[in-house]
């Protein structure tokens, strides 16, 4: 830590920043600073132990912590890779000046020739949905609890209902079954599960967990730890409908009820964010709005699998890596990527077309639907078309645009879902 | 008996694809809807024998952390898998472990490992 001048600056050394490390060391990139906030690096994969992870980037099926020791393998012992942790960014300006404090150097200020964000994301709180009622303890979001039973050593209760079908909710329904507890109802207010299938054959079925798809809490109980909680079903505007509640025993309740990209640094630099991924909007570099600034992984868009945040701060990590040696193309024009139809969000908003590149689109519908025809126009040219046999809120689609229906291309893209006709 | 249809998850990966089981007396005879041959050998197992992966965490002393967390090396019977669960809760290993390292050997005597997941270093 003796420099203050880098090519590269990490923020955040989750599996984003450690895949961006990499990514710009291939590409030639000298001097690559990481900082990350938590004792080590790893991100949230430390404290997700159950395996699924890796078959795509790695092909191999991994668990969350064997995920991260691969990524942080490829980075360890390069010295061109510069790792700081338990180290706080504070602020990053205009300038690319980085403001961070640690307890070994105190505060400290560096600047790069490129930026790249990878704060990831957090989890709604129990605020975020404001159940009425007292304030007693035994209330966590389901990734606190499960950081206390897989990195900490403690049980936060022994009687467990889970408020969200999101997959962090899935998993801790099994995690805690396993820890010898009994989870008594899995409540979702969406007439469907928002966590992968697999994860509800896994941990909610394998364990005859009761799941009530529409349904929601209405009423906390207890004053100084939770003894239980009023359930009841909603209607179509996810209002309870009065007359249908009931009470569930329980000493723990798990709120599992969705994840923000973690965007404070972002907003306070001045980026451009879209409305309904929270994150900044990004071209297909992931190069945010400002010049030099790049982002990726679940700061930019909440992804479902790590594979997909690897893959996506790979793309960052070169392109920075490019910009930051001064090798990035020049002569580009921008055109904008609009989702409509049924797909609620897009990434990257926009492109910037050059010499020509195979692009690839990550995409979240608004809805479940059976059979649907995705498509990319620009204006009135058709770029892409398929159908999907299914097509969930819960699941990212990817859509690889090649090189040569790319090119020429400069009326504003709309991506499309819309159902099948029979 | 005759021919009776089944509809199975797969869970092999995120895609979660809907098998149709077709089952002739009671035994696999065709199987559709996988989009890779891993979803076609999983409703075969999963009617006949269904396996589940184990992971979980087990003490480790003298550790960077207070728990490490374990995988199973292979499937496991899905009906022994809380069995495993909470035999894995008695176990406490000695730091520093290297990921893939054995922490209990034939657990239970269903012939499988449990190694760890990832490197944990002593406490500094």
């Amino acid at each position: 830590m003796d420099e203050q001048w880098y090519d590269i600056i990490i923020v955040g050394g989750g599996p984003a920043g450690l895949s961006a490390a990499y990514s710009a060391w291939m590409q030639g990139a000298k001097k690559i600073l990481v900082l990350e906030r938590d004792r080590e690096v790893g991100g949230i994969l430390q404290q997700c132990i159950h395996n699924g992870f890796g078959l795509h980037h790695f092909k191999e099926e991994l668990t969350g912590p064997g995920y991260a020791q691969r990524c942080y393998d490829l980075v360890k012992d390069k010295k061109e890779i510069e790792i700081l942790v338990d180290t706080m960014v504070l602020n990053i300006n205009n300038d690319k000046i980085v403001t961070a404090v640690s307890p070994k150097y105190g505060l400290i200020k560096i600047q790069g020739k490129t930026v790249i964000l990878t704060m990831g994301c957090r989890e709604r709180t129990r605020g975020a949905i404001r159940i009425p009622g007292y304030r007693p303890a035994g209330v966590f979001t389901a990734g606190a609890a499960q950081r206390m039973v897989n990195m900490e050593g403690y049980l936060p209760g022994k009687k467990i209902v889970i408020l969200g079908s999101g997959d962090i909710g899935l998993i801790m329904a099994r995690r805690m079954s396993l820890e010898g507890c009994k989870v008594q109802a899995v409540l979702e207010i969406c007439p469907f599960s928002n966590g992968l299938t697999r994860n509800m054959v896994q941990c909610v079925y394998d364990y005859d967990i009761p799941l009530y798809l529409s349904h929601t809490i209405t009423a906390i109980h207890g004053k100084d730890r939770v003894t239980g909680i009023t359930a009841a079903k909603v209607d179509e505007h996810m209002k309870p409908i009065s007359g249908t509640e009931f009470e569930i025993d329980c000493d723990t309740l798990l709120l599992s009820v969705g994840l923000i990209p973690e965007n404070e640094l972002s907003r306070e630099l001045g980026l451009t964010m879209h409305p309904l991924t929270n994150g900044p909007i990004v071209d297909q570099h992931r190069e945010t709005s400002i010049e030099g600034v790049f982002a990726a992984g679940n700061v930019v868009h909440v992804h479902d699998l790590v594979d997909f945040v690897s893959e996506e701060a790979e793309i960052a990590g070169k392109y920075a890596a490019l910009k930051a040696m001064g090798k990035m193309e020049g002569n580009v024009t921008d055109v904008r990527v609009e989702a409509i139809d049924e797909v609620r969000t897009c990434v990257p908003q926009h492109i910037r077309i050059g010499k020509g590149e195979t692009i690839r689109l990550f995409m979240r519908v608004r809805k479940p639907m059976k059979r649907v025809r995705l498509t990319v126009k620009s204006g009135v040219n058709m770029l892409f078309s398929k159908v999907l046999p299914v097509a969930k809120p819960s699941e990212m689609i990817a859509a690889d645009i090649p090189a040569a229906k790319v090119n020429g291309h400069y009326t504003d893209w709309t991506v499309s879902v819309k159902e099948e006709e029979a | 008996m005759g021919i009776e249809m089944k509809q199975l998850n797969c869970i092999n990966c995120p895609l979660g694809c809907l098998l149709m089981v077709e089952l002739t007396d009671g035994k696999v005879t065709k199987v559709t809807g996988n989009t890779c041959p891993r979803g076609e050998s999983y409703a075969y197992q999963e009617m006949t024998d269904p396996q589940r992966m184990l992971t979980s965490t087990i003490h480790i002393e003298g550790g960077a952390l207070p728990l490490l967390p374990v995988v199973s090396q292979k499937t496991l019977p899905k009906d022994r898998i809380l069995d495993c669960a909470a035999a894995l809760r008695g176990i406490t290993v000695t730091a520093p472990v290297k990921a893939g390292d054995v922490v209990v050997t034939n657990i239970l005597g269903l012939g499988i490992d449990i190694l760890a997941s990832r490197d944990m270093d002593k406490r500094q």
